[in-house]
């Protein structure tokens, strides 16, 4: 078969912020970079970010790096890499000098200074007064950093291969990744992009669960293509579930508006975080604030009919400060559940969130996997943002420091590829094994005849994982929750799409991202049956504590009998000393 | 619940048509796009785009009973039946609900939409009074939809010369940033009778804004900054 070919330098897929910061220091070195993406650029689900980006710039509060560093390992539950999350606290506050520069519109202080708001997990002088780092353009800092970024891609004439859905890396026999097979949705018609080196900036795989404050469109395809190139995943039992998601609905409110004043209350009226992080109350990291939330809900204080979520007060807070620091969600509240925040309090509930887990790298973005001694690259081959695990969020991401990870390691990533290019200045020949197999994956959905349908298929693959691998585990039920999401991998076998056209044909993409997200909840869930102990956002009723004797280190799953190995935890900093494990209180 | 939805197979189709759907479980607080997915679980060769469900990806602009708008923001509640759901008018239909949006980000990227600042950047932010920051309101918050350019009649005359109210939205927005200084080349480019011009102020942009933006006023605004380069 005669498929079409374009040859670039780099191929970036996935057009979120860190596809487009890595493309666009690309673009800048005047090397010729593709970008893939199945929606338009802006149309990526960094877009609906809303509180913030973390930077110690000191424009509201005393700040430095170094605080904001102790924030993160701790808020990691220490699972984070010490090297990684120095590097990136120390990039912060250059970076977002740099998107201000770039156009994003922050809002602003009476000195002219970027505004900061405090967010969760934030402290002065390791682990002091609340501190304000977390920098914003009112509550849609993620749409405004977006489109910047797309917008400077396009003063740096970044090739963009719109509407294109990835199928699969082009790996040679050596391992070494060639490229990738991509599908042009318009026309239904293969191409394949060769490039010296591939980055994977996908994103993350919130439709895994039910209920979740994710786009339609985040189904971890980029996790799932290294799967299917034998790379592991690494901590995908860690799965961030926000606090305030909308009760039912699962539209974020940003984390900002506990920032900006707002607090939980259960039905009896009660500030009930001042319980469970006294110090920190409802500014306390995201899981301790998740689990508070389930517990009031479990032990009988619910709200509502059901009693089956907490409020969330913004009514205190009034307009002005609504209407010029939360105007989004204000919008939202006002759209879906058709009251206005400053009069009434929300409804919210623990909801999936955010793939702390994803494909393994070091702190300059490239692919490694252990060998005998230690680990290697995978040559070729990049991954930024939420689907990489560098790993900077560890057992638990801090709210603000996603935008901040993908700006900061997507412009590493960039910069590391051009080194690597000076070095590397020819494309290996391409293997027609790579593409035989890329090109089965997509033949396989033209079967023809009756079978279940991918829409029934993906509703229990959600409604599964929220059952069995939900905020609060134990081992029976992860178990089951295996047994369960293995037999749906064997019904996929059965699974026949109705509508076989080839223009703009939406079905065949699901089903395409149908078996990303099989692939990735027999990961996640796998990971969390191995996990016995309870770290960051995994919590095991049977192993309530953590343990960091047998536990302090980083899982690695493997598609490949279904298999997990483990590797250490970075502990060494790049410059600083280590922050050693503690006890985590808020 | 009962719906005439434009469905067009460029393959079958010489022209696009409407097909009855009816939906049975309409659930308290459903929007369109909940109702879409609906009949494209049973029907999977119903074809539109979405993505985020809460207005700020801007994919799936849609003309639902005559009006440009947002599937994931309208409730269908508020509709009267049968819903007419067609694709936004005056774009190539790729396929249903498809449309070609070429055209209309080749306007955007005409405009040049990225700051420009010809200074040496200083090693901190550029500063900005909130009062300039506030003139960025109602600007940045574009999601690039085009129900507003689809719905104006003078980009469906001239969609290969106006650049329509998104684009022009999106000139207004960096011309009125106090950090940058591309004023006198920003102006240029959208001088000349079609470019801007061609706004006839007929306001169709305002009223089916989803996000509240006003594209007129942004236009009226670069117009008065013209003449004041002019004098």
């Amino acid at each position: 078969m005669n498929i079409a070919q374009r040859k670039f330098d780099v191929l970036v897929i996935g057009a979120g912020g860190g596809g487009l910061r890595s493309a666009l220091q690309l673009s800048q070195a005047d090397a010729k970079v593709a970008v893939v993406s199945k929606v338009f650029p802006t149309r990526s689900h960094t877009v609906a970010a809303q509180g913030g980006m973390n930077a110690a710039l000191a424009n509201v509060s005393p700040d430095n790096w170094h605080w904001h560093m102790f924030d993160t390992v701790k808020g990691s539950d220490y699972l984070g890499d010490q090297d990684a999350i120095e590097y990136m606290c120390r990039a912060a506050s250059h970076l977002v000098y740099e998107l201000e520069h770039q156009g994003v519109p922050f809002s602003r202080l009476d000195n002219g200074k970027i505004y900061q708001r405090p967010f969760g997990g934030q402290s002065q002088n390791f682990g002091g007064d609340q501190a304000a780092r977390t920098c914003a353009a009112a509550d849609r800092t993620g749409h405004a950093i977006l489109h910047s970024l797309y917008q400077q891609n396009i003063r740096a004439k970044t090739h963009f291969f719109d509407e294109f859905f990835a199928i699969d890396l082009i790996r040679a026999e050596d391992g070494m990744i060639l490229g990738a097979l991509v599908l042009e949705i318009e026309t239904g018609e293969p191409l394949i992009i060769e490039a010296k080196t591939t980055l994977l900036a996908t994103g993350g795989v919130g439709q895994l669960f039910r209920t979740n404050t994710n786009a339609h469109i985040n189904t971890g395809d980029g996790l799932g293509m290294a799967l299917r190139a034998g790379i592991p995943l690494e901590d995908m039992e860690f799965f961030q579930f926000h606090p305030t998601g909308i009760a039912g609905r699962g539209m974020l409110i940003t984390e900002g508006a506990r920032g900006e004043g707002g607090f939980l209350v259960n039905k009896d009226g009660e500030r009930f975080m001042e319980r469970y992080a006294p110090h920190a109350k409802d500014l306390a990291s995201r899981d301790v604030v998740s689990r508070a939330i389930s517990t009031e809900v479990r032990e009988g204080r619910g709200c509502g009919e059901n009693a089956d979520h907490v409020m969330l007060k913004l009514d205190h807070l009034g307009k002005e400060v609504l209407s010029k620091r939360l105007p989004g969600i204000s919008a939202m509240v006002q759209t879906f559940l058709g009251f206005d925040p400053a009069e009434q309090a929300i409804p919210v509930f623990p909801t999936a969130h955010y793939t702390m887990g994803g494909i393994p790298t070091d702190r300059y973005g490239q692919v490694v996997v252990p060998v005998e001694q230690g680990e290697e690259s995978v040559q070729g081959l990049y991954a930024v943002g939420e689907c990489a695990c560098v790993s900077v969020h560890g057992a638990n991401r801090l709210g603000g420091n996603s935008l901040l990870d993908i700006v900061v390691f997507g412009r590493a990533a960039g910069n590391h590829i051009i080194d690597y290019l000076k070095d590397n200045r020819y494309h290996r020949p391409l293997v027609s094994d790579g593409i035989d197999m890329a090109m089965q994956r997509l033949a396989r959905w033209d079967k023809k005849g009756k079978g279940e349908s991918v829409a029934k298929m993906k509703d229990e693959v959600q409604t599964t994982m929220e059952k069995y691998c939900g905020v609060f585990r134990t081992q029976d039920v992860l178990d089951e929750g295996v047994k369960k999401i293995m037999e749906l991998e064997q019904r996929m076998a059965d699974v026949r799409l109705q509508d076989h056209s080839k223009i703009f044909n939406t079905a065949r993409i699901e089903a395409l991202e149908l078996e990303n997200l099989v692939d990735l909840a027999l990961a996640t869930v796998s990971s969390a049956a191995a996990r016995t102990e309870s770290r960051g956002a995994h919590s095991r009723i049977d192993y309530p504590d953590r343990n960091d004797a047998h536990w302090l280190k980083h899982s690695l799953y493997y598609k490949e009998n279904n298999r997990i190995e483990y590797k250490p935890v970075r502990l060494k900093a790049m410059t600083v000393d280590t922050f050693p494990p503690k006890e985590r209180v808020y | 619940m009962r719906f005439k939805i434009q469905r067009f197979d460029p393959d079958k189709d010489k022209k696009p048509y409407l097909q009855d759907y009816v939906l049975e479980n309409v659930t308290p607080g459903m929007m369109l796009r909940d109702a879409l997915l609906e009949l494209k679980a049973k029907d999977e060769s119903l074809t539109f785009r979405h993505s985020c469900g809460e207005g700020v990806c801007g994919s799936d602009a849609l003309n639902i009973n005559g009006t440009n708008g947002l599937g994931c923001l309208t409730p269908v509640s508020d509709l009267k039946e049968p819903i007419i759901v067609r694709s936004v008018p005056g774009m190539p239909i790729v396929r249903d609900l498809v449309v070609d949006m070429t055209q209309f980000f080749h306007h955007y990227r005409a405009v040049k939409p990225y700051l420009t600042v010809t200074d040496p950047m200083p090693e901190v932010e550029l500063h900005q009074t909130p009062e300039q920051r506030d003139k960025l309101d109602g600007l940045y918050e574009c999601i690039l939809c085009g129900c507003c350019t689809t719905s104006c009649p003078s980009f469906w005359w001239n969609p290969d010369k106006f650049r329509g109210p998104a684009a022009l939205l999106q000139a207004y927005r960096f011309l009125a940033d106090s950090r940058d200084q591309a004023t006198d080349e920003r102006l240029q480019e959208l001088d000349g009778p079609y470019r801007m011009f061609r706004c006839h102020t007929i306001m169709n942009c305002v009223n089916v804004c989803p996000k509240g933006l006003n594209p007129t006023e942004a236009i009226h605004k670069i117009k008065k900054m013209m003449i004041k380069e002019m004098v």
